[in-house]
């Protein structure tokens, strides 16, 4: 009989692959889009070595939120922090605080496209700020030329881009705005999408490049690793500590350092605006949202033994991908709160 | 379109299943089918005893009802999703334009006439385009040309959106914002619709991009309604001595609640078109009666702005544009289906 020769093969197929299949952790993941190149380079270089497989889906942030609060993976991803509420919720419905592991840095570009003055625009908190608010519409304005001496602006209208697709990204540089000019907290805030004062809206890093390069006079914000590769032109801008910074990765890893000193126990921070004199602005944190209980120990251990391992070797290969690593000051921090996840 | 030719030559046949089983089990009055359909119909279809045959057909309609229990789950998971807007906004979620994630306020109307402003805009492109190839396809064409251009037509029904998408962004919009719109803007900018600075992308953009994409629905659906008009009616045209045009036009008020329908379907399409109008709209929510200005769509915020929304209003508020977006795509295709199901059944029952 074929029938019974068919299901013989599949009985001993299964058994075949079973107990592999036992013996290999599987740990689900879903969230963030933009850490999605380094943690998929983890989870592979990982998995070589220790045989726990991952299974990560870049949903966005608002993706892995949601499923951790519904206890469907055993990780997510976030680049922005849950706020007091959602750890609440989270804790109601799946009995276990939620810890934020930092994982690796991202930071935000000014690119702009006004062939007439070449690279390095400078760039203060307060004019960006105006210009984002609408209230600076023309490159020559004096007060774009007072910080770009020696500069010839064209009379031309400042066309804003910003992202019109929520994300991490607008969440980083609104958090920045918020911090310098009193004006964007009152009239728009901060989130990973906002209620725009002007400007065209571009979908991922690729829309709102395309809108800069497109239009002569545009100007607009895309993640550093995006910029980089592309070989935008960037402005640069002026710290906290007054002087003008290239968006460069060792900027962002300043900033972190320079953040490290006065960081909540909880990890829960934006970077942007930090102290130091090499602390590029506007760059922050990608998180790994991780449950402080899990109620699979064997799982709980895996997490715990990539997660040392990220914050190790996992850090050498940031750079080459192109993300900020996290500063020694911040490793230290993150290997102390990874202590506290319960394995037993 | 493959599924609109069942619909052209046997319209009934497709709902018949439904109809002929429950007149079954009610007791197996055959009267309630209408007379041509008597004809068309394969004999043993509607009466059989044959309980193999009974079977086969409760497990299909079955099926059918699947297809049923779907859309109302979907309309019903909808609208559960959507219950912290619609509780807290109510009716002036339709008409407020404010949309602030950071302060959890929602309105829709920016999206609502963005959506409705292109798609108006793509048919106005469209329909004189669509009308002039259907006409040309049925009334007109040499026979060997006609299936290649057909064919052709419907190809560019299935090149991917994300295709057009692409080419709007690099090609059309540089081309409007260079040549087209400063056009524009020196001669006609003495109208409301064509004030403003030429950004390229824009309602304009989107509407071109958006006529294009409805152009094949509509061409081949009216080209399929222009074919169900018999033939006699044409030969009767012609023996009075009416030239092509004459007779092209009694063909067109003749099947004018068919055309109805064809545009009623592009018109579905337009609507829940996402990404081509996304890469070419500007994506900013405000509302301006200039075409040169930019814009947002009900279907783009929702794709753009979903994967991030975190708080559960904003996921709500997303929810229930995709709410609104379904009902009105319904009554669309809805309307559509019965009116040209109306005009090809009047023809193949006279």
């Amino acid at each position: 009989m074929k029938f019974s020769k068919l299901i013989a093969s599949v009985v001993l197929a299964l058994a075949a692959i079973l107990p592999s299949a036992l013996a290999q952790m599987k740990l689900n993941g879903a969230g963030a889009t933009f850490p999605y190149v380094i943690y998929s380079k983890w989870f592979d270089v990982y998995s070589q070595k220790s045989g726990v497989q991952f299974n990560y889906q870049s949903i966005g942030s608002g993706g892995g939120i949601k499923q951790v609060t519904e206890g469907t993976v055993d990780f997510g991803a976030s680049d922005a922090f849950l706020s007091e509420d959602q750890m609440k919720e989270i804790k109601e419905k799946q009995g276990s605080d939620i810890i934020h592991i930092p994982t690796v840095m991202g930071a935000v570009v000014i690119s702009y496209n006004v062939p007439a003055i070449g690279n390095d625009l400078h760039l203060t908190p307060g004019v960006l700020a105006d210009i984002y608010l609408g209230e600076i519409t023309k490159w020559n304005d004096p007060r774009i030329a007072e910080i770009n001496q020696g500069k010839n602006f064209p009379d031309q209208a400042i066309l804003v881009a910003h992202r019109s697709d929520g994300s991490g990204t607008t969440n980083i540089f609104t958090d920045y705005l918020v911090k310098v000019s009193k004006k964007w907290a009152d009239k728009v805030g901060k989130g990973t999408s906002v209620d725009w004062p002007v400007g065209l809206g571009g979908k991922g890093n690729e829309g709102v490049s395309g809108l800069i390069k497109q239009s002569e006079g545009a100007m607009g914000y895309v993640e550093l690793a995006y910029a980089v590769k592309n070989n935008l032109p960037y402005a640069l801008l002026k710290n906290e500590a007054g002087k003008y910074v290239e968006p460069t990765f060792e900027g962002v890893s300043y900033a972190a350092a320079g953040a490290a000193a006065h960081m909540p126990s909880d990890l829960r921070v934006m970077l942007t605006n930090a102290p130091g004199e090499k602390s590029y602005p506007i760059c922050g944190f990608t998180w790994l949202l991780i449950y402080k209980d899990m109620k699979d120990k064997q799982k709980a251990e895996a997490i715990v033994g990539f997660l040392k391992w990220a914050m190790g070797e996992g850090q050498t290969y940031a750079k080459d991908l192109y993300y900020a690593p996290l500063p020694k000051e911040v490793v230290k921090l993150c290997e102390a709160k990874i202590g506290t996840i319960s394995t037993k | 379109m493959a599924q609109s030719q069942p619909n052209r030559v046997y319209t009934e046949p497709a709902s018949e299943p439904t109809k002929t089983d429950a007149s079954t089990s009610s007791g197996g009055n055959d009267n309630v089918v209408d007379p041509p359909d008597v004809v068309l119909a394969p004999p043993a279809r509607a009466g059989s005893r044959n309980i193999g045959d009974r079977i086969f057909q409760n497990v299909t309609f079955l099926f059918a009802l699947i297809v049923l229990t779907l859309v109302f789950l979907m309309a019903y998971e909808m609208y559960r999703g959507s219950q912290l807007t619609i509780g807290k906004f109510g009716w002036s979620f339709l008409v407020s334009s404010t949309w602030d994630p950071v302060r959890d306020v929602y309105g829709a109307l920016p999206y609502i006439f963005g959506t409705i402003a292109t798609s108006v805009l793509a048919l106005l492109i469209a329909l004189p385009l669509s009308l002039g190839i259907a006409v040309f396809l049925s009334e007109l064409a040499p026979r060997w040309l006609e299936p290649s251009v057909s064919f052709l037509v419907e190809l560019l029904a299935a090149i991917p959106s994300i295709v057009y998408g692409l080419w709007g962004f690099f090609v059309l919009v540089p081309w409007l914002r260079v040549s087209v719109e400063p056009f524009l803007i020196r001669h006609l900018s003495f109208l409301p619709f064509f004030s403003g600075a030429p950004y390229g992308f824009g309602v304009l953009a989107a509407g071109l991009i958006m006529a294009i994409m409805v152009l094949p629905i509509i061409t081949s659906v009216s080209r399929d309604v222009l074919r169900s008009i018999p033939n006699s009616q044409r030969e009767a045209a012609l023996a009075l001595g009416a030239t092509r045009w004459e007779t092209s036009r009694i063909m067109l008020s003749d099947a004018r609640s068919g055309l109805l329908g064809a545009i009623l379907l592009g018109l579905g399409r337009a609507v829940g078109e996402t990404m081509a109008v996304t890469m070419v709209i500007g994506n900013t929510s405000k509302i301006s009666l200039s075409l040169l200005d930019t814009g947002y769509s009900m279907a783009s915020v929702i794709a753009n702005e979903f994967a991030e929304a975190t708080t559960n209003m904003y996921t709500s508020a997303l929810i229930e544009i995709a709410l609104l977006l379904f009902i009105v795509t319904i009554i669309l295709n809805a309307a559509a289906r019965l009116i040209v199901w109306s005009v090809t059944r009047k023809f193949s029952a006279a």
